[in-house]
């Protein structure tokens, strides 16, 4: 929102270094846990463990890749909590999603910096990311849960898969938009930095804002 | 087990039938623990220790002459004491033998993720391979009875072998043959099943005790480690032995339909994603409309 978005190449900058540093330690620790996660899951997939250094290696770190993923998202929700916040706007973007995913942008409300589907997936990530940090501190320390309380490990492993299927849901979509549908979003991330038109077109609302509202009309 | 293909088929210079010859080896072995005549005397936790060569740990005294609350990582073995006042007022002290069951449908098996680490033999023993195992704990959460421990040093679980080393070398478990009692007994399931349930119709129709009954839960299709009780109907009574077993319905949901709607769902969201593209290819935005000016810049 204010000058220093506006970089001298004429480019617009979309997330600034430290936004990407946290983003990157997220993605970087979930996929570790994705991988040595889906080992768990089924025995057709445990060679990803093996290859990973062991089951027991796997086993060892993935409650601890757990935590440092759940600490970005945490930071992430300071970050972005305020443009990730619901408003009555999405609805209208939403009744529109099939414009949406058949590339049909013109017809779709004006975002900012998020438009409703980013929030969704994010929120979603997130509460996900609370169940699975539940169930997985259950799972991380089963001998300190008595067996009077043995409710809660039974609870715990049908928690953290159902979670975490879910969230390879919310990856798919989002490695799919950030990387071969939505050209321009990964260079985004890495360099952070996107074009004029790209914001624009994608993200009106934001853009105003940066360039201070009097681009308005087309 | 590997036994059974040594069973002698031939043998030279012998005059009459071979022995053994068409008779059908019974293979599952079972272990019969008759509370009813237990003293409480201790001999098969030790034995156990000695077999198995673990040290002898702490105990718990928690009023009580049990050794501590419930089984560890290197205590397989435990006897629980409980205090049980009957309907008429008397009381009896119950003494169980506490240790792996050995299930015929195991639910620790059902839920280890690891491969090979737990098998179970034909003889009905369910063995922890610790070189396998890679302890993420999930076979304590799939047992119903709560035998499964972790250890802290090791990372990995350990329980009762049925003694598998003994066994397939025709010996009978430690804790067996330690008994002084002879309330331990070992042999097939068959005839195991037949003893308890002589023993329980003797103790019904002759020491009063009429709901006397053989513990071999359904649940989990029986077990290899069978109880006779004085009363079958009250197993909790004998240090929270559970009435009707079972392996815990969320790890079997989890196991079974979850990982079919699991996997269809992930490669459905793939090939959703690839037809998705292939319809509708990439949001390209056209750079070309409106070139950034020089003057936008600079305020």
């Amino acid at each position: 929102m204010s000058e220093s978005h506006l970089l001298p190449d004429g480019r617009i900058l979309r997330y600034t270094f430290r936004e990407r540093i946290v983003h990157w330690i997220a993605g970087a620790s979930y996929v570790y846990l994705l991988l040595t996660g889906l080992a768990f899951w089924s025995p057709w997939l445990f060679w990803l463990a093996v290859a990973l250094g062991g089951g027991t290696v796997s086993r060892e770190l993935h409650p601890w890749a757990g935590l440092i993923w759940m600490v970005a998202v945490l930071i992430m929700c300071r970050m972005w909590g305020s443009e990730l916040k619901g408003s009555p706007a999405d609805k209208a973007w939403w009744s529109g999603i099939r414009h949406y995913v058949r590339n049909e942008d013109d017809e779709m409300p004006l975002v900012g910096r998020f438009n409703p589907g980013q929030k969704l997936l994010f929120w979603g990530f997130f509460w996900c990311g609370i169940l699975l940090l539940l169930s997985g501190l259950i799972l991380w320390f089963p001998s300190s849960i008595p067996w009077s309380l043995r409710f809660l490990r039974y609870f715990a492993v049908i928690v953290h898969p159902v979670a975490a299927l879910l969230t390879i849901g919310l990856l798919m979509i989002h490695v799919y938009m950030g990387t071969a549908a939505e050209r321009g979003a990964f260079g985004s991330m890495i360099r952070g930095s996107v074009s004029r038109a790209w914001a624009r077109e994608l993200h009106r609302i934001w853009f105003d804002q940066i360039v201070g509202g009097g681009s308005a009309r087309k | 087990m590997s036994q059974a293909t040594l069973e002698i088929r031939a043998i030279s210079g012998h005059t009459g039938s071979v022995p053994g010859a068409g008779v059908k080896r019974e293979l599952e072995v079972c272990k019969l623990i008759d509370t009813t005549t237990c003293i409480g005397c201790k001999a098969c936790e030790v034995a156990c220790l000695e077999w198995n060569g673990l040290t002898f740990s702490e105990t718990t005294f928690n009023n009580s002459y049990q050794t501590m609350p419930e089984t560890a990582w290197n205590y397989w073995n435990l006897i629980k004491f409980n205090e049980h006042e009957r309907d008429d007022g008397s009381l009896m002290l119950l003494m169980r033998k506490d240790q792996c069951m050995h299930c015929e449908e195991p639910g620790c098996l059902a839920a280890c993720p690891a491969d090979g680490a737990i098998v179970q033999y034909t003889n009905g023993i369910v063995d922890f391979q610790q070189d396998r195992c890679i302890g993420c704990g999930y076979c304590m959460t799939g047992c119903p009875f709560n035998i499964p421990k972790f250890s802290p040093k090791a990372r990995k679980v350990f329980k009762c072998t049925l003694c598998a080393d003994r066994v397939t070398q025709g010996l009978e478990p430690a804790c067996i043959k330690s008994c002084p009692t002879g309330c331990l007994h070992f042999g097939t399931k068959a005839e195991m099943k037949e003893l308890a349930e002589n023993r329980a119709a003797q103790l019904r129709e002759h020491s009063g005790f009429a709901s006397a009954g053989v513990y071999d839960p359904s649940g989990v299709g029986g077990t290899h480690v069978i109880y006779v009780l004085h009363d079958a109907t009250n197993p909790e009574a004998y240090g929270g032995l559970r009435k009707d077993p079972r392996i815990p319905w969320t790890v079997r949901l989890w196991k079974s339909p979850l990982k079919w709607i699991g996997n269809l769902a992930l490669i459905g969201g793939l090939v959703g994603i690839f037809a998705h593209y292939m319809l509708f290819g990439p949001k390209i935005v056209k750079e070309d409309e409106e070139k950034p000016r020089q003057g936008e810049k600079q305020p």
